[in-house]
């Protein structure tokens, strides 16, 4: 029962800061905003009993992702822009995310995959032997993608080689 | 208690929220954190599938964790780009970026 309080409690704090995302009119709210979220969908990971996961979305998103959006912020100091930050179809967007919501109750609603009364631990050990076993090739590929980015990332931004 | 359902209907919360960021915003950087908020929902979904339906494999949160990693390069490379168009065009507004119009 408590578990369920705490959950509710995670799980609007994921929604307010959502909504924050895409509604504040201030964009290092936004990303501030963005923070709060995901330290609630951290909170609902943990909840949830996939402590490995609510530990790195703390560590990966909270610590690393958010830094590198506020820098980027900073760099290119958009607070000086005046202006609408939406565009002109964004009663659109509304009227489709909603629309998208509601056939995504539906389907959750009609489904009856129910799963387990409750959620069941896996250990960090399980994680890591089936990453390392398993899963080996897709982890090796992934840190070649990421090598692959740092590159990327460092010969777009460099500055002095515009024609 | 927690049940999947909860976790589901959080997870598309989430997804219809980024959904209206992505859709409704100007700034590339906003566009950005709606993709985010889309990611994570999507994460949510695997892990209430990986907890709730198959503890033994946890492949949810395997791929979870993927999904992480690809999301820490995009938001790296997407950085990269839109700190050059702020270089070249002094402004990072979607839609005033036309170049590729015939």
């Amino acid at each position: 029962m408590i578990a369920l309080v705490l959950f509710y409690l995670a799980a609007a704090i994921s929604i307010g800061g959502a909504l924050g995302v895409v509604m504040t009119r201030n964009v290092v709210h936004a990303a501030l905003f963005l923070l709060i979220a995901l330290i609630g969908i951290a909170g609902v990971y943990l909840l949830v009993m996939a402590d490995f996961l609510a530990l790195v979305q703390v560590l990966i998103y909270g610590g690393a992702i958010v830094i590198v959006l506020l820098f980027a912020l900073m760099l290119t100091r958009l607070q000086e822009f005046q202006g609408s930050l939406e565009n002109s179809q964004w009663h659109f967007a509304a009227v489709s995310s909603i629309s998208l919501f509601v056939v995504m109750i539906a389907a959750i609603v009609s489904s009856n995959k129910r799963g387990n009364e409750e959620a069941i631990h896996t250990d960090f050990r399980d994680i890591g032997s089936s990453l390392f076993t398993q899963w080996a090739i897709p982890f090796e590929v992934a840190s070649i993608l990421l090598l692959v980015a740092l590159i990327g990332a460092i010969v777009i931004a460099r500055v002095g080689d515009e024609k | 208690m927690i049940e999947l359902t909860h976790l589901q209907v959080l997870s598309a919360g989430l997804f219809c929220i980024g959904l209206y960021g992505v859709l409704s915003r100007r700034n590339a950087v906003l566009i950005l954190l709606g993709i985010e908020l889309m990611l994570n929902a999507v994460n949510v979904n695997l892990i209430g599938f990986a907890v709730f339906m198959d503890p033994e494999h946890a492949l949810g949160q395997i791929i979870a964790i993927f999904v992480i990693t690809v999301a820490a390069a995009e938001v790296g490379l997407a950085m990269a780009i839109i700190l050059r168009l702020y270089r070249s065009h002094s402004s990072v507004n979607v839609d005033e970026l036309n170049l590729l119009k015939g």
